[in-house]
């Protein structure tokens, strides 16, 4: 039951994902990612931040480390997801809803000095 | 809101944080009139005032002749003013770490007149450090950073009181030594002390400028601002309430492993400074018509070869069950000085076990004997796993460079049909039993790399032999080559 309702709903949405603070490493050092994802999914629910987290390590992610960003199903401890500019804490962390156009990024916190 | 239980709790602290402050403020008399006593007769600054003097500058004029000129570039900002002046001249900053960021951020505060610098780093000055920990000199090397930094600042500013802590930051210490300043700046390195700086900072009411750097890339936060006592959701949130959980310890990459461009931990120190400037002169509520419009907490992301170089992320509030901040907090001032709030644990440490097995080992002396002569130098092939740029720094002769990086970020093939393209063609050919070794830095990276060769079945089910130079090139310096450079 696919069918669009109004006439801005699409398959797909776009997003951009980037990496930053040392992460983009685990990402074939690429900083700025364009991902598709599909408007619904098998059960009609939105794509979440969760379901990105499971994308991109299945997807996105070449490297091996994958306890590098990901640690008990969520982003390791020292990650920051920032949604839109904001603290995901703001917006409603793994749930919040993606939408189109949104600019996902995650953050490696730095400790040197 | 709070319950009374919480302000009690809330009093207590405050009042044995105003105690260990007056305690503090007697000792930092007697030290800046053993200072004042001792630099009188050689001070050869013709100008400089007696820096804790001050009253000098009453009766008609706030400030001494000498401080107008000094200090009137930026007086003259509006943001500023003379009421700023006066509130830099009374404020009391410390410094936690004299380095990339402490270095900048105390000549600018220093160079606008704040009245007392404390700073706390016990280290010594390398020569390592000079390309961005812009107060030291080379003459200064193995000196104490904050005698060295001490040393730049009054030359720079006799007009401030410095105060060096040569020892670095303890929990047993950081409370009686943060009652003494008004505001805290964190310019260390490490986890575990950025962890100590917020905690006590926010139980002891301060606010925290805390900034970092590595690479290309630098962090910057204003904390606990304003400073409310814990409990209260008006304060501005803390370390923990954005990073309640401390990174795995092995994920955490320093200056020295990682690198740093000097310019960059510049910036980041230049900008603690700044914020520090702003938070301290920020006029008070009762003085103005209005209240200042607050500024909600924010993170700063600084990456010099990105477009933008500047993104400013708008941070959560204080974090409800945060454990320093909130109302039902389990970190005290007791918890920290009687250590049973424990930072090394809570953080964890990336000791690294031996991988590898003796036999799987050599030392570069034992590599160095074995291989002498050419004609069995050709026999080996040596794999360098230090990444491209330190390889171009300095490599061995007829090395392979493959590094940990490209070998770490290929995904494991399960089908084992095909080697991964890092693999040189050295390796891969099955009919060469040639042994090969591998080396890196510091004898870590080597040791995964020997092990995932292995995974891939290079060693021909144990028939060639792979391993490391135990110890790296740091070793290799030590017992084979003293002119290989050290960087």
């Amino acid at each position: 039951m696919a069918h669009s309702t109004n006439d801005g709903a699409a398959a797909t949405i776009s997003i951009t994902v980037e990496f930053t603070g040392g992460l983009e490493i685990l990402f074939s050092n690429e900083r700025k990612h364009n991902i598709t994802l599909p408007a619904r999914l098998d059960d009609a629910s939105q794509p979440t931040i969760a379901y990105l987290l499971q994308h991109l390590v299945d997807n996105l992610m070449k490297d091996d480390r994958k306890e590098l960003f990901i640690m008990e199903d969520n982003v390791r401890p020292g990650i920051l997801v920032l949604i839109n500019d904001a603290d995901w804490e703001l917006e409603g962390e793994e749930n919040y809803e993606l939408q189109q156009g949104d600019n996902i990024v995650f953050v490696s916190t730095l400790h040197g000095g | 809101m709070a319950s009374v239980e919480d302000t009690c709790a809330s009093l207590r602290a405050q009042i044995s944080a105003t105690e260990a402050h007056l305690a503090g403020l007697k000792r930092d008399l007697a030290e800046a009139e053993k200072v004042a006593h001792s630099a009188r007769p050689t001070n050869d600054h013709e100008n400089a005032p007696n820096c804790t003097d001050t009253e000098t500058g009453t009766g008609r004029w706030p400030l001494l002749k000498e401080e107008y000129k000094r200090y009137g570039r930026q007086m003259i900002v509006s943001q500023l003013g003379l009421e700023g002046q006066l509130k830099l001249r009374s404020a009391r900053v410390l410094l936690v770490g004299a380095g990339g960021l402490g270095c900048p951020a105390a000549q600018y505060l220093a160079g606008a007149g704040v009245g007392t610098i404390g700073l706390i780093d016990g280290d010594t000055v390398e020569s390592s450090n000079l390309h961005r920990q812009v107060l030291h000199r080379t003459k200064n090397v193995g000196k104490y950073k904050v005698d060295s930094a001490i040393e730049a600042l009054r030359e720079l500013n006799p007009h401030p009181t410095y105060i060096p802590h040569r020892t670095h930051l303890t929990p047993e210490d950081a409370p009686a030594i943060f009652a003494n300043y008004d505001f805290i700046l964190d310019c260390t390195d490490n986890p575990a002390t950025r962890y100590l700086i917020s905690d006590t900072a926010v139980l002891l009411g301060k606010t925290l400028v805390s900034a970092s750097a590595l690479r290309t890339e630098g962090q910057l936060m204003v904390l606990n601002n304003p400073p409310r006592p814990p409990g209260d959701p008006e304060g501005g949130p803390c370390y923990r309430c954005v990073f309640p959980k401390p990174p795995p310890a092995d994920s955490v990459v320093s200056c020295a492993d990682g690198g740093i461009l000097g310019p960059v931990v510049g910036t980041m120190g230049v900008l603690q400074a700044l914020e520090a400037i702003k938070v301290i002169t920020t006029p008070s509520p009762d003085n103005s018509s209005s209240t200042p419009k607050r500024e909600s907490p924010s993170l700063l992301i600084f990456s010099a070869y990105s477009n933008p170089q500047f993104r400013s992320i708008r941070l959560r509030a204080r974090r409800a069950n945060c454990a320093v901040c909130s109302g039902d907090a389990s970190v005290t001032l007791d918890t920290i000085r009687s250590g049973s709030t424990d930072y090394v644990f809570f953080c964890g440490s990336a000791t690294l076990p031996s991988l590898l097995a003796p036999r799987e080992r050599i030392s570069p002396k034992a590599y160095r004997e074995k291989h002498s002569q050419p004609t069995n130098l050709e026999k080996s092939i040596m794999i360098d796993v230090r990444d491209k740029a330190q390889f171009g720094i300095c490599n061995l002769e007829n090395s392979i460079n493959v590094p940990i990086s490209n070998i770490l970020a290929s995904r494991a093939n399960p089908s084992q049909a095909e080697l991964p393209p890092w693999v040189p063609a050295e390796l891969a050919s099955s009919e060469s039993k040639d042994p090969i070794y591998v080396v890196c830095r510091l004898g870590n990276d080597s040791q995964i790399a020997v092990q995932k060769l292995k995974e891939l079945g290079l060693d021909q089910n144990g028939q060639r032999y792979i391993g490391d130079i135990q110890g790296g090139f740091r070793a290799w310096r030590e017992q084979v080559d003293p002119d290989w450079p050290e960087y």
